[in-house]
C-alpha cells in the first residue's frame, strides 16, 4: 500500500535499459499547444537578426515577474545589479560582461533572449530552466537594470534627489556610481520604470 | 475441609488484573511510539546518495534560490528533481576535477540518470501538490525545515498523517506571504519582527497575519482540508 504499482514523477522502472519511468519524448514530437508557430516568441530573431521589440505589452507585472525571475536564474553570477559579480563568479566562474558595456547597451532586446535561449561563451542554456514567457520578461527587465544604472539627472522624477551614497543597508562595490539610479528609492529600478528603450510592445 | 485458597489470592488476582492492563497498555504505547520515531519514519536522518549534495552550500552559502534547481514547484505537483545539465552549469568551470563530482560528469558524459535516494517520501495512498501550498502561502522551511543549514539532506518532519494535520487544522499558525514562501531566513511576526504585506499592513503576531492571509488567499475551510478525500482521492 505504501508503494502502489505506479510511477510518481522521475520513479524508477526497470523495464528500460535507462531505468527512466518518464520516456524521452520521439524527435518530431509536437506536443499540443508547443506548435511554436510565433518564431520571433521562441527564438527572438527576425531571420537570422535578434529583433529589438517584446512580443508582448510591458506592464508592470511583467517587469516584476522578470525581476523576481532574473534573481532566482540570472543573479547567481550576473549579481543582482547586472554588473557580473554574483556569488558564483566570486567562486570561480568566469566573469560575465557588465550589462552596462557600451555593446550590451546597444544590443537589441532579441539577443538577450537568445543568449538565454542557446547561452554564449561560458554561459549555459536556459530553454529548459525558464520558459520563453519568463526570458522575454527577464530581457525587459535587464533592460531597466541597464536604465539604473545609466541614468542621467534629467531622468530623475522632479522632486527626487539623486544620492550621493547608498542608502543605509544596501552595499554597492566601489566605486560607487552616483550617476546610477541609487535615488532615495533603494530598488536598483522600480517595475513602473518598465518602458525601456527597445522595451515597448510592437503596435 | 481446608480452603483451597490461601487469603493472599484475592490481592493476586486483583494485582494480576490491573497488571495485565498495565502491560498490554505499555505495549501499545511502546509500538506507537515506535512507528513515530526516526527509525520508523526516517525523521532527521540523513540519507546516503551517489554524490554528498550539501544544500547548506548552494543555498545558504551561495544564495541560490530553491527554485533554480527545483524549477517545476510553483506549476506541477512534483518540485522537480535537477537534470544533470544543471548541476553541469556551474560545474563545467567551477570544481571540474573534484572526484567527489565524478559521478556528475559521468552522468553527462553518457546519458545515464543519477539515480538519488528520497528523502521525503509520501505514501502513494496520499495525493500531494507542492504548487497549491507553495502559492497559498506555506514556505519551503514550513515542512523541509532549515534546508539551507543541512549538509546532506533530511526530512525534516516525520510526514505522517497526524504531522500533516497539525497545520490542515490550524493553517494560520504556519501562513506566510507569498513573496516570503522561498526565504529560507524568514521569521514569523512576532513583537521584535513585523512582518508587512504588499498594501503596507504591518503584523506582528502570526495567528492575526495567518487569518488575513487565509482570507486572502482564499484558503478553504477547515472542514474542507482537513476532509479525507482533500488527500486520499
Amino acid at each position: 500500500m505504501q508503494n502502489q504499482p505506479y510511477y510518481r514523477p522521475l520513479r524508477e522502472n526497470d523495464f528500460y535499459a535507462d531505468k527512466r519511468s518518464a520516456r524521452p519524448i520521439i524527435q518530431g514530437t509536437v506536443a499540443r499547444g508547443h506548435l511554436e508557430a510565433d518564431t520571433y516568441f521562441y527564438t527572438g530573431k527576425i531571420g537570422s537578426n535578434d529583433g529589438d521589440y517584446m512580443p508582448f505589452p510591458v506592464t508592470a507585472e511583467v517587469m516584476a515577474r522578470g525581476q523576481q525571475r532574473f534573481n532566482i536564474y540570472c543573479a547567481p553570477c550576473h549579481s543582482e545589479l547586472g554588473d557580473g559579480n554574483g556569488m558564483i563568479v566570486q567562486r570561480g566562474f568566469k566573469h560575465p560582461p557588465s550589462y552596462n558595456t557600451e555593446r550590451l547597451r546597444k544590443a537589441p532586446i532579441g539577443y538577450f533572449f537568445d543568449v538565454m535561449t542557446n547561452g554564449f561563451g561560458a554561459m549555459p542554456d536556459y530553454a529548459e530552466q525558464v520558459p520563453p514567457q519568463d526570458r522575454w520578461a527577464i530581457a525587459a527587465y535587464i533592460r531597466a537594470l541597464q536604465l539604473s544604472q545609466h541614468a542621467t539627472e534629467s531622468d530623475v522624477l522632479p522632486g527626487e534627489q539623486i544620492a550621493q551614497q547608498p542608502p543605509p543597508g544596501v552595499n554597492v562595490s566601489p566605486p560607487f556610481d552616483t550617476q546610477g539610479a541609487t535615488t532615495a528609492a533603494p530598488a536598483p529600478a522600480k517595475p513602473n520604470a518598465a518602458p525601456a528603450n527597445g522595451g515597448e510592445a510592437k503596435p | 475441609m481446608a480452603q483451597v485458597f490461601h487469603r493472599s489470592a484475592n490481592t493476586i488476582a486483583r494485582a494480576s488484573i490491573i497488571g495485565v492492563v498495565v502491560v498490554v497498555s505499555v505495549l501499545l504505547w511502546a509500538a506507537l511510539e515506535v512507528q513515530r520515531s526516526p527509525y520508523a519514519t526516517y525523521q532527521n536522518v540523513a540519507q546516503a546518495q551517489p554524490v554528498p549534495f550539501s544544500h547548506q552550500h548552494h543555498v545558504g552559502g551561495d544564495g541560490i534560490d530553491c527554485r533554480y534547481c527545483h524549477t517545476s514547484v510553483e506549476n506541477s505537483s512534483f518540485a522537480g528533481i535537477p537534470p544533470t545539465k544543471t548541476c553541469m552549469n556551474c560545474h563545467s568551470q567551477i570544481w571540474t576535477n573534484a572526484p567527489m563530482l565524478e559521478p556528475v560528469r559521468e552522468s553527462y558524459r553518457t546519458g545515464q540518470s543519477l539515480i538519488w535516494t528520497r528523502v521525503n517520501d509520501l505514501p502513494d495512498f496520499v495525493y500531494f501538490d507542492h504548487s497549491i501550498h507553495i502559492n497559498k502561502g506555506v514556505g519551503c522551511a514550513s515542512c523541509h525545515g532549515p534546508v539551507d543549514k543541512m549538509p546532506l539532506t533530511y526530512a525534516a518532519n516525520s510526514l505522517q498523517m497526524e504531522w500533516c494535520l497539525n497545520c490542515h487544522r490550524a493553517p494560520e499558525k504556519f501562513l506566510r506571504p507569498r513573496d516570503q514562501v522561498f526565504n529560507m531566513r524568514y521569521e514569523p511576526p512576532s513583537s521584535q519582527n513585523k512582518v508587512k504585506l504588499d498594501d503596507g499592513s504591518v503584523f506582528t503576531d502570526q495567528i492575526a497575519l495567518g487569518n488575513e492571509l487565509k482570507h486572502r488567499y482564499n484558503i478553504r475551510s477547515i472542514e474542507g482540508i482537513t476532509s479525507c478525500s482533500t488527500c486520499h482521492r
